[in-house]
């Protein structure tokens, strides 16, 4: 998939005048610190003595202090943060990660631990001046056993080099995602990232075997296990998987891979409303049963614009709804049966309108390039408002119209596309430019109608630095009171990626 | 009207990474996912749309191949051809195919089936032969316009814009005539749901290379099949007087 800078500075050709000025006064993001009104915790600043000591652990070259090449770690890929970091560490081993960080600790120095720095929620970068632990040197593939499919490796392994490594052994990742060519393992689980195949494959919690991580004060925590079973006292891996560095550093995972499908489906369709989506979920369940791998669905605009902002191709005409389905097998001619029952059932019932079905890999590979562009397609109209959240399946896009109503013409677009399978849906809502006017319209409505449903304010992309405040719509106070707990227990000086995560207590 | 005949080779997909078979006689095929090559997938979109055009009245799709060729003839009939043709040529028959073998089984049927146009893709991206168009047109002594990317209806036949080097040469031919399609040709449409059901019940004729009265027996011997040379890992060199050092050395500057 595409890296996001490549992406951004790719396209930057191709915009006309108007829409090149506006990218230019997004070439430096606003900082973090004014645009969202944070104040500075009592950390020690960085000195001369605490760069000499990283030095002297890390050497020169692992230890960035130049101003422009410690700006890519300061800025997200939204570019709707921006720290104020000036020191930037690439430890290559567990240990340098202990030494860096029980030296953070006895120092008060704050830090944030960062993988691929794909995030949408600000998690990834620092807020002030918190020293960046880039682990993309930790890229190390430990084992593979091909028999029970636990894959082991470093934290900072790039998801798709992963993916790529264990195909050739006939296995693939249990996850997969648009910023697959960026993002890294170690992220992904410090995110609970979920994906498109979450629906078949489960997610991190079930597929993390084990990892290794190193508290604040620098002790390794060794659960790295391989095992699918082992109910030995509390499961504390699970502390690591989607707490966003603010309990630990993950540094090498356990993970299990399922088996290469041999026969890969996919269909991309045309449907008329939402009702007919869940309808069509339905039917698909039950006929492609054990082989359905994904579910996904797309608005109209989400497609449309997608494909003009990028200069794809829609294999369909216009329509309504687009639907995505994929089917994993072991046989072809078995899963073909399947699928064209069950859509020629669908296409009579007329739930399908139209489509295209195809398992030839070029052709997957440039549909399923159309659902995962859409995400990144939208930057090159303005600002987007990105907001990611679970709801029950019959409430799903119930909240689309609603917004589109609420800001009349003061958004350019607000689409609606996801994972129906997993009820899971991402509202993007673009404006020309970043206006506080819209994003009171925005923030807490949507937090809020979520919340009348008793859905999550965050279905995969975590809470990070831009959602602690919206995380009671949630979460309850009790609940809250013990992550404060977990987290004063496991980092007391606090030093783990702050402002992220939990929402200040006053 | 024009009856178009259309050439389709099942090759392995261009996404599928190749894989030399051990003893160098080949590559692997074997649970390889295969598709239509990409240059006949060309060829069949623009048949289809001499039939919209209405310049066509017919178009029919050939295979050459094992029992497999069948299902990239259905998508051929899915993405628009009216009937195909699979010329079964299975196992070691299958392993020496050449482009003269494939070039005679066209011009006969096209002479059976008489055909005034027949569209093959460039080349198919398996062996890079490039040869079947111009093989097909000296068999049945018609003109060719190969390595079009425009074709047009003229007065008295067509009119083919051809990539060469350096740019674009017009050709006009008379009718019958042997085309092959380049790139940038036209974009072929995705097969659509109710075609692909459609493409269920067209007909679908099997015969042989023996019915036709051509004879199948290898003009060429592969002597070997290598795989490219592995590409060796750059080094990164601490400045800009090393680099140059090392590029004299190397002998580059």
């Amino acid at each position: 998939m595409l890296s996001p800078f490549r992406f951004l500075v790719a396209y930057v050709p191709k915009l006309h005048g108007l829409a090149q000025v506006r990218y230019a006064s997004q070439v430096l993001p606003q900082l973090s610190a004014e645009k969202y009104n944070v104040k500075r915790k009592n950390y020690a600043n960085v000195h001369n003595s605490d760069i000499n000591y990283f030095k002297s652990i890390l050497g020169e070259e692992r230890v960035l202090t130049d101003k422009d090449e410690v700006m890519p770690f300061n800025t997200d890929w939204l570019r709707s943060c921006r720290g104020q970091s000036q020191v930037v560490l690439k430890p290559k081993s567990t240990e340098e990660v202990s030494q860096i960080l029980s030296y953070c600790n006895k120092k008060c120095l704050a830090v944030c631990p960062q993988g691929g720095n794909t995030g949408l929620v600000g998690g990834s970068v620092p807020v002030y001046d918190e020293i960046v632990i880039n682990l993309m040197l930790m890229n190390k593939i430990i084992s593979l056993d091909e028999i029970s499919g636990a894959l082991v490796c470093e934290s900072g392994c790039v998801l798709e080099n992963l993916d790529t490594y264990v195909r050739e052994h006939n296995l693939i990742m249990p996850l997969d995602l648009g910023a697959k060519g960026s993002c890294q393992i170690g992220g992904n689980i410090s995110t609970n990232a979920g994906g498109l195949r979450l629906l078949r494959y489960g997610n991190l919690h079930g597929s993390v075997l084990g990892l290794e991580a190193v508290k604040a004060d620098g002790t390794v925590i060794d659960c790295l296990r391989s095992l699918k079973k082992d109910n030995t006292g509390y499961h504390l891996k699970h502390l690591f998987i989607g707490s966003e560095g603010t309990l630990g550093v993950v540094t090498k995972v356990a993970i299990h891979c399922p088996v290469l499908p041999k026969a890969v489906t996919l269909g991309f369709f045309g449907v008329k409303s939402f009702e007919n989506i869940l309808e069509l979920y339905n039917s698909a369940k039950s006929s492609l049963g054990e082989i359905l791998s994904a579910f996904e669905m797309a608005d109209n605009t989400a497609i449309t614009h997608t494909v003009k902002n990028l200069n794809l191709t829609n294999p369909i005409a216009d329509y309504p709804f687009y639907v995505l389905v994929e089917t994993h097998g072991s046989n072809e001619v078995h899963d073909g049966e399947k699928l064209s029952s069950f859509l020629e059932k669908e296409m009579q019932s007329g739930l399908i309108l139209d489509g295209t079905v195809t398992s030839e890999p070029a052709k997957m590979h440039s549909i399923w390039n159309i659902r995962e562009s859409i995400a990144a397609s939208f930057l090159v109209e303005g600002y987007v408002f990105k907001y990611d959240v679970s709801l029950p399946q019959k409430h799903y896009y119930e909240i689309v119209p609603k917004l589109k109503q609420r800001l009349g013409d003061k958004a350019s677009s607000v689409i609606g596309y996801g994972h129906v399978g997993d009820g899971n849906i991402h509202i993007n809502v673009t404006v020309p430019q970043y206006n506080k006017e819209v994003l009171s319209l925005l923030e807490p409505f949507i937090f809020e109608e979520v919340s009348k449903v008793k859905g999550s304010v965050s279905a995969e992309h975590g809470i990070g630095f831009r959602k602690p405040q919206f995380i009671h719509f949630s979460k309850d106070s009790t609940t809250l009171d013990l992550m404060r707990d977990l987290k004063q227990l496991m980092d007391p000086n606090g030093i783990l990626n702050p402002y992220k995560v939990l929402p200040d207590t006053n | 009207m024009s009856r178009v005949l259309v050439g389709v080779k099942r090759v392995i997909d261009y996404a599928v990474k190749i894989r030399v078979k051990p003893d160098k006689s080949g590559v692997v095929t074997d649970g390889v996912k295969h598709s239509m090559n990409p240059f006949d997938e060309i060829a069949v979109e623009e048949a289809v749309r001499m039939k919209e055009k209405k310049l066509a009245s017919e178009v029919i799709a050939v295979s050459c191949g094992p029992a497999q060729a069948q299902e990239t003839l259905r998508t051929a009939l899915a993405m628009g051809a009216d009937r195909a043709i699979h010329v079964e040529v299975a196992g070691a028959e299958y392993e020496t195919l050449q482009p003269l073998h494939v070039a005679k089984i066209l011009a006969k049927l096209t002479k059976d089936e008489k055909a005034d146009i027949v569209i093959v893709g460039k080349q198919a991206i398996d062996d890079d032969s490039n040869q079947t168009a111009q093989m097909t047109a000296a068999m049945l002594d018609w003109p060719q316009g190969v390595f079009a990317s425009k074709v047009e209806k003229s007065d008295s036949g067509l009119t083919v814009t051809r990539e060469i080097d350096g740019g674009l040469e017009v050709v006009k031919t008379k009718l019958p005539a042997v085309l092959s399609a380049d790139l940038r040709l036209n974009e072929p449409r995705y097969a659509t749901l109710p075609n692909i059901m459609k493409a269920k019940k067209k007909p679908l004729k099997k015969i042989s290379a023996k019915d036709l009265g051509v004879d199948l027996s290898p003009r060429i011997k592969v002597v070997s099949v290598e795989d490219p040379p592995v590409r060796q890992a750059g080094s990164v060199v601490p400045d800009v007087d090393t680099l140059v050092a090392k590029l004299k050395e190397g002998g580059h500057v």
